[in-house]
Order: C-alpha cells, then sequence, then structure tokens
C-alpha cells in the first residue's frame, strides 16, 4: 500500500484538536515488550528478525484497534516514506534506519503505531493531540492487553517487562509531551526551567528526541526512569510536571507582553516579513520563524489567521515532505528556493502583524483591560 | 577473585558503574574498601578510583575477570554491552545479574518491578510473593522461639504449592 494514500494529509494532521493546544502539541505512551524466546533485535540474526517479524505483524493486525491499519515490512518503504513517517512524529528516527526484518502497523486515524523490531521486538505507541497523557496511557494499555494474550513476552517477577536496554526495563513505558514554549525562550527562562525538570527525574529532548535541537522551540519532556514504580505514577507526575510549564509559559508570555511588548512585537514581525518575503530559506530558519508566528497567533496578532495554518506549513516545509512535493531530487540549495516560494504563496493572504499600543485594549495577554 | 587493591585478601566488595560510556568494575576486600571509605557506592565515583587508589588504570569490566561471562542462551559478553550499553536477549538479565544490580540501582527509582503484570503471570507472582513473604514470618517466628506460629506458618506455605522458591524450610 502507498502511505502516501494512507496517511492524512499535513492540513488534516494540524486540524486535529486537544486540550492545552496553545502550548501542548501532543502527547504520547509508549511501551516497549520483547518476546520471550530469541534475541533482542540488535543482537538477533538477519533471519531471527525476519521470523520475530512474521510472528509479531500478523499479531498486531489482528488487534480490534488495527483495522483497517497500514502494515509494511520497513524494506518496502523507501528512504523518503520513512524520512516522512519521522517528521510526522509516527516513527523514531531509529526505525527509520531499519531495513528487512522490521515492520510497522499504523492505525487508520493514526492514533496508535507500533514499530516491529526496532530496538525491541515490539515498541507500541498511543499518539494524541493536546495534553492527553491518561488518555493515551489507558489506551495503549488495552492494546497491550489484547497483544499479551497473542505473543509469549519477556517479563520477570522481578525486573518486570525485559528491555534491550536497561534504562527501559521494568514497565517499559515512555510517557512524553511535545511542548511549544517559545515564550519561556524569548523570557530566557528556558534553561532554569530545563533543569529544575532535569532534577525531577525528567528529559527534556529537541523536536525530533534523543540528541536532537530544539528546533522552532518545540521541546520534548518525558520521564526517565521505568523500574520501580508503577505506569500510574509516572503518567500522573509528568502530567503534573506538564501543567505547571504550562503555567510557566502563559505566565512568561503575559509578562513579556506588559514589560517588553516592543520585544514581542519586533520578533514577531520579523519572523512574518522574512517568511512572507524571503527567497531563499533553510528548514531549520523556517521552523523558527514559523514558531513566532504561532506565538503571533496565540497572543492575537494575525486576526483571522488560524493556527491550523502555521502547524501544517510546520509539516510541510521538513525536508522530506517538500521534497515529496517535487519530482526532481533536489539539493539542499534547491530546496531553500522552493520552501521560500511556497511560504510566500501560502502567506500572501495573511496580513502583517497589528501591534497594538500597550496598555490599551487589546494587547491580547492583558486581561484586565479587556 | 582478589581484591584490586591489596591483591591478597578475597574481594568481597563489588562496584559496577557506567562512567562516560564505559561500565567500569571495582572489586575490593572488606578490609580496603573501609580504609577507602566505600561504604556507600551511590556517593562513590569509580571516575575517582584511579586517583584514590592509584591503580594504573579503572578495569574496565572485561579486564576485571579472568575469564569472560557469555550469556549461555545467545553468546552475548560483557564487551558487547559496554560497546552497545544493550544487552543480547531476555536471558542476559540473569546471566549478567551481578553486574546489572547496581547499575539499575543508579538509573531507576527501585530495583523491583511495581508496574503492569501480564494477566497469565499475575497468579504466580501474587502466590511467589505471599510464599516470600510467609516463609519470612516463619523465619521470626523460629528466631522468636513461638513454635506454635510457626507450626501454622508452615502448614500455610505447604498448602499454597509443593515449590517456591527459596522453600527449603524443613
Amino acid at each position: 500500500m502507498d502511505i502516501h494514500k494512507f496517511l492524512s494529509t499535513p492540513a488534516e494532521t494540524a486540524q486535529r484538536r486537544g486540550p492545552h493546544d496553545r502550548i501542548v502539541m501532543s502527547s504520547r505512551v509508549r511501551l516497549a515488550r520483547n518476546l520471550k524466546e530469541g534475541a533482542f533485535p540488535g543482537w538477533a540474526k538477519k533471519p531471527e528478525r525476519v521470523r520475530v517479524l512474521e510472528l509479531v505483524r500478523p499479531a498486531v493486525e489482528s488487534l480490534p484497534e488495527m483495522k483497517d491499519a497500514f502494515s509494511e515490512a520497513m524494506d518496502n518503504l523507501g528512504a523518503l516514506d520513512k524520512q516522512i513517517l519521522v517528521e510526522r512524529h509516527l516513527i523514531s528516527r531509529e526505525h527509520a534506519a531499519k531495513s528487512s526484518g522490521s515492520g510497522l502497523v499504523l492505525n487508520r486515524d493514526e492514533t496508535f503505531c507500533v514499530m516491529i523490531n526496532e530496538e525491541d521486538h515490539l515498541r507500541m505507541q498511543a499518539l494524541r493531540p493536546g495534553l492527553q497523557l491518561r488518555q493515551a496511557w489507558t489506551a495503549i494499555d488495552r492494546l497491550d492487553s489484547e497483544l499479551e494474550q497473542r505473543l509469549p513476552y519477556a517479563f520477570s517477577n522481578e525486573l518486570g517487562y525485559l528491555t534491550a536496554c536497561p534504562t527501559n526495563l521494568g514497565t517499559g513505558i515512555r510517557v512524553s509531551a511535545m511542548l511549544h514554549l517559545p515564550g519561556l525562550v524569548l523570557a530566557e527562562q528556558i534553561n532554569p526551567i530545563i533543569q529544575s525538570v532535569n532534577k525531577l527525574g525528567l528529559a527534556v529532548r529537541g523536536l525530533y528526541g534523543e540528541g536532537t535541537e530544539a528546533l522552532g522551540n518545540v521541546f520534548q519532556v518525558s520521564n526517565q526512569m521505568t523500574l520501580g514504580e508503577n505506569e500510574i505514577t509516572i503518567v500522573e507526575r509528568l502530567d503534573k510536571v506538564l501543567s505547571q510549564i504550562i503555567e510557566h509559559e502563559e505566565n512568561a508570555r503575559q509578562t513579556l507582553m506588559e514589560k517588553k511588548p516592543k520585544v514581542v512585537y519586533n520578533h514577531i514581525g520579523r519572523a512574518y516579513g522574512i517568511l512572507a518575503n524571503a527567497h531563499s530559506i533553510s528548514s531549520k530558519e523556517t521552523m523558527n520563524l514559523l514558531s513566532l508566528m504561532r506565538l503571533g497567533v496565540d497572543i492575537g496578532l494575525f486576526p483571522g489567521m488560524e493556527r491550523a495554518l502555521v502547524d501544517e506549513l510546520f509539516i510541510l516545509t521538513q525536508p522530506a515532505h517538500l521534497q515529496r512535493q517535487l519530482s526532481d531530487k533536489l539539493s539542499p540549495e534547491e530546496r531553500d528556493l522552493i520552501r521560500a516560494d511556497m511560504m510566500r504563496e501560502r502567506l500572501k493572504n495573511t496580513g502583517r502583524p497589528i501591534a497594538k499600543h500597550y496598555g490599551g485594549p487589546g494587547t491580547g495577554l492583558d486581561k484586565s483591560t479587556n | 577473585m582478589l581484591c584490586s587493591v591489596c591483591k591478597e585478601k578475597p574481594a568481597t566488595v563489588h562496584l559496577t558503574q557506567i562512567v562516560g560510556e564505559k561500565m567500569q568494575k571495582l572489586d575490593l576486600c572488606e578490609e580496603c574498601a573501609k580504609t577507602k571509605g566505600v561504604n556507600d557506592p551511590t556517593s562513590f565515583s569509580l571516575a575517582d578510583a584511579d586517583v584514590l587508589f592509584g591503580l594504573g588504570a579503572s578495569q574496565e569490566i572485561d579486564q576485571s575477570t579472568g575469564t569472560e561471562t557469555k550469556c549461555p542462551r545467545c553468546g552475548f559478553t560483557q564487551v558487547d554491552f559496554k560497546k552497545s550499553g544493550r544487552l543480547g536477549c531476555p536471558e542476559c538479565y540473569k546471566t549478567f545479574a551481578d553486574g546489572l544490580s547496581s547499575l539499575l540501582k543508579t538509573m531507576h527509582k527501585g530495583t523491583r518491578h511495581a508496574g503492569k503484570v501480564p494477566e497469565a503471570l499475575r497468579e504466580s507472582r501474587e502466590q511467589s510473593d505471599r510464599l516470600k513473604l510467609l516463609q519470612k514470618k516463619l523465619a521470626k517466628a523460629i528466631d522468636d522461639e513461638n513454635f506454635e506460629q510457626a507450626a501454622s506458618l508452615r502448614d500455610e506455605i505447604k498448602q499454597i504449592g509443593p515449590r517456591g522458591p527459596g522453600l527449603n524450610v524443613t
């Protein structure tokens, strides 16, 4: 099956709404599981990995949640297709590098995605827009309970679910959320926030997870410890921390608008100016500027413009998505030209940001005067 | 195995730590451990061991054991673990249990699983937990010379099952 016929369009993806989606772009809970027999994927020889895939894939496909799912062996997906899945946050970069003996099962509405033979035999994830960690956990817990009746898991009374890497041992759970935090970055409060989140045993990472930078002011927050406490405790701790980060971000935005509105207008105005007028622009710069436009939409500087447009452009502008729209294989420099063309075209009906007199009505966040 | 410092007495204190990207191990006898102040492994860094003990080079785990441990099921070795940070198969958790336990302590909240259990295993897990608890109580009852209670505990243990982990109480 063609993955592009299956996947929702970037416009549809950007339309998905969830609680607190001004700041929390998406929630995810993933579980790592392995079969009792055989070696972990990183140590297993190819024939064994193929055997595991042949055993696990039909079991996953047969789950009620996976009705009409997209199911494919990784060697049947092209490099561009895999990169698109990474840019949609459906598979890890590590999984994109796999070929024969690895597979992918993605359900119809893209809320469940199971990677087979990534680092573990099974990496199953539930994905939700906005802040919905509990819902994601409940969903993946149910899927896992169905699957455990079809596949014999490696489980120890003492150590729980056995995983290839000891860092995932026990519950095998990774609870994470993707946050858009331009206020904290502009207010230069992001580093102390990251440090205090780290102190609670949580990791803060960039846009594409482990070892990546925070492009577009997007940060991933997730648990690190998986052994010695139960899933609910982990989910609730993260939920609590996220609520606090949301509050800090809202406060940072409000304070910026009260104390330094010109700084905010300047950043957003320049971002608009470049995106709407550039003739060559890299994906990194685009994402950083789109982040500022997203902030502008949030605080009411772009009346009539939907946040979904920014989110759609955020997806479309990434290298594989951009390449996909073109027939010829382009160099990065050529892509920068095409990207700029697309931005100018898509933003031609968006007027420049309205900077109001601060202190007056409608400074966006100044609730006392509204 | 001899103590890495005095090289005389048998080593009874074993420290394993990930330093940078390497897993390192230090084996000490009781006395050397005491004199060097290694009584709380969590506050002790093997990265400082070279300086502290004047060891030529910190012993990496593959070198510290004369014969290398190998997983009987998948052939994975400690060197492989050091290289990749990942294990070979579920059985490796038993094979490398000694080295792993201190590693898990530094990595996680606890060392015993406290989360979900597959439904099919739930009963047997509860039973083995219950057996362990009863055995503890039994040992205490015997210590306290409370033989009446000990007898009833023993009966209870017998009822649960003929075999349980460590059920060698007569």
